[in-house]
């Protein structure tokens, strides 16, 4: 009898063990490569490393040789500008698109899927499609001139002031109908009660989605800003298919500035510096988003 | 978003309506457009696209180029085509989905049904590792890798890709699973059924949808990943995005457009194919990757 209840005993205890074990390479994998990796990678920011780690500690020297870079500047200037039109570009037209598609259109089941088709392709596809369709040999401003448009000059992607904006127009492409997708999941979401008794008490379309439509999509415009703002700092590969980074270093952003650095420059204590300002800047928004999400579900 | 049947209460005018058709319509033109462009000029002799129109329709139908493009195109130095670069994508695409599905099925059901003390806090660790810039991670994970003896293998990209997609398949099935009632794993229990018995008789028969959309999203993710296979797995082992990426930046010789246009396409068609097949999970996806279950 008192052998069988040890045995009861020891079956509910590993029951109450296997989950937990179930769960743990999942949690040890996570702990190593993301946290213990982000600390090792800040304390290299602390270090003299050059082409391979070294352990000699040199304070902030490296945080502030990176901010006297002409190089690290131009990369933060270029995500300001890129992250800003990006956002703006994509919340603007997702949002536009979202709304018209709402209006009961035929063909609704048609277009959809073409505003969101860019999201499945590799942003080094997108890359290579814009690259040949934006040079001015033999892209859009050739095109142009063959049909008689002999002034139209679009030579963007060439122009040291302008490639940036290239950039934008590409990642905007990609992007802007996976906000569409989000502002309309929103909007169908909208009670239309509300909407009929606005209508009734003689609300215009224009004030009606002023007044109400849009105050009641907070959430779609939060998640958009978040995911947008995120993608714009992690970009990088669509930066290297379509400019490489220049006209000379036009088009470096952070993402590219801390590749360079750190395997091509062998400067390796500044290139982990340049990624932990990264990780901040990206923690600082998803952080509070993260925290939100996770305590509104019971 | 199958509610596309539920009536809008806005009531609109005929200009109006057809004012809309048309900004539909020119969006639609403008998502197309970069499409048609490499398809219409992947199927050109160069001299068409280097002399001609790059939107003109082509006089002269080849299909050398996607011959060309798969099968003997320089790639870094060797003409070896895409074709290599593909399977090695294949070969990394396919465990490391298999196994991140399975890894996140298991936490999603522990998350959900076998809860503990800590177990957000936990959860919330491994979602915020899908939102880091990889860039934190590149120096060490090289290091690891080298140790590890991956250095610049397949089996390392895989390991890499599981390593950093779990918080996303995780999240998918924890979402999932939250919705299932909890009293069918307790009467389970009572009746004495243990762990793993409930996952797999309970658990694992209803989860085909959410495992659809977490595969389509795994799948579409490790496949377009250029920034991991460019630092982990460069030369003969490289997937396919670097070697695309190699072939259109490639300096020596003439530019062959038609080629690297035809490649493109080559390095978009599986994740292309299963947007078109299963759009709908796709997008389901995409949506409970912005976090909102």
């Amino acid at each position: 009898m008192a052998h069988q209840s040890a045995e009861v005993d020891f079956r509910t205890r590993l029951q109450n063990w296997i989950p937990k074990l179930v769960l743990s390479p999942s949690l040890a994998a996570v702990l190593v490569f993301v946290y213990g990796f982000i600390l090792f990678t800040l304390y290299l920011s602390f270090t003299n490393s050059k082409m391979l780690p070294s352990y000699d500690w040199v304070g902030f020297e490296n945080y502030r040789k990176l901010w006297g870079l002409s190089h690290w500047w131009t990369a933060i200037t270029n995500l300001a500008i890129f992250a800003t039109l990006y956002i703006v570009i994509c919340t603007a037209i997702g949002l536009t698109l979202a709304i018209l598609l709402d209006q009961k259109i035929r063909g609704e089941g048609m277009l959809r899927p073409i505003y969101l088709y860019p999201m499945a392709l590799s942003f080094i596809v997108t890359g290579t499609a814009w690259k040949w369709f934006l040079d001015p040999g033999i892209g859009l401003e050739n095109t142009m001139h063959l049909w008689g448009w002999e002034s139209f000059e679009f030579g963007w992607i060439k122009d040291r002031n302008m490639a940036i904006y290239t950039i934008v127009i590409a990642a905007v492409w990609q992007t802007s109908g996976f906000v569409m997708a989000m502002f309309l999941a929103g909007l169908r979401g909208i009670d239309n009660e509300i909407l009929k008794a606005a209508q009734i008490d003689g609300a215009s379309n224009w004030n009606l989605y002023r007044r109400i439509v849009i105050p009641l999509l907070r959430p779609a415009f939060l998640s958009a800003f978040v995911i947008l703002s995120h993608l714009a700092i992690k970009s990088y590969d669509l930066v290297i298919a379509l400019t490489g980074g220049g006209p000379g270093r036009a088009t470096e952003l952070p993402a590219t500035f801390m590749y360079s650095y750190t395997f091509s420059r062998n400067l390796m204590g500044v290139g982990a510096s340049s990624a932990v300002i990264m990780l901040m800047t990206i923690a600082a928004i998803m952080t509070p988003y993260l925290y939100a999400e996770l305590r509104e579900k019971p | 978003m199958s509610a596309a049947t539920q009536e809008t209460a806005i009531r609109t005018g005929r200009i109006a309506r057809t004012f809309i058709y048309v900004v539909l319509l020119v969006f639609a033109l403008f998502y197309l457009l970069p499409f048609f462009v490499m398809l219409v000029n992947s199927v050109k002799p160069l001299s068409e696209i280097t002399e001609g129109n790059m939107m003109a329709l082509p006089k002269e139908l080849t299909f050398a180029p996607w011959a060309s493009a798969w099968s003997t195109a320089q790639i870094g130095v060797e003409p070896t085509g895409l074709r290599p670069y593909f399977l090695n994508s294949l070969f990394m695409v396919v465990p490391a989905v298999l196994i991140c599905t399975a890894l996140g099925a298991l936490n999603g059901y522990v998350l959900t049904k076998w809860r503990f003390r800590g177990d957000t806090l936990l959860f919330g660790l491994m979602l915020f590792s899908c939102f880091i810039p990889f860039q934190i991670v590149l120096i060490p994970m090289a290091r690891m890798l080298g140790i590890m003896g991956l250095a610049g293998s397949t089996a390392g990209l895989v390991l890499v890709h599981v390593v950093y997609g779990i918080g996303f398949s995780t999240l998918y099935f924890r979402n999932y699973y939250s919705a299932f009632p909890t009293e069918l794993v307790r009467a389970a229990m009572i009746d004495g059924a243990g762990f793993f018995q409930i996952f797999w008789r309970i658990m694992v028969p209803v989860s085909g949808p959410i495992t659809v959309v977490c595969v389509i999203w795994l799948f579409t993710n490790i496949w377009n990943d250029f920034l991991f296979g460019a630092s982990f797995a460069s030369g003969s082992k490289a997937p396919m995005t670097v070697a695309l990426n190699n072939l259109v930046q490639s300096s020596t010789g003439v530019k062959e457009y038609n080629v690297h246009f035809a490649g493109a396409i080559l390095a978009a068609l599986p994740t292309l194919l299963v947007y078109i097949v299963a759009g709908r999970y796709f997008v389901r996806g995409l949506m409970a990757g912005s976090v909102k279950g």
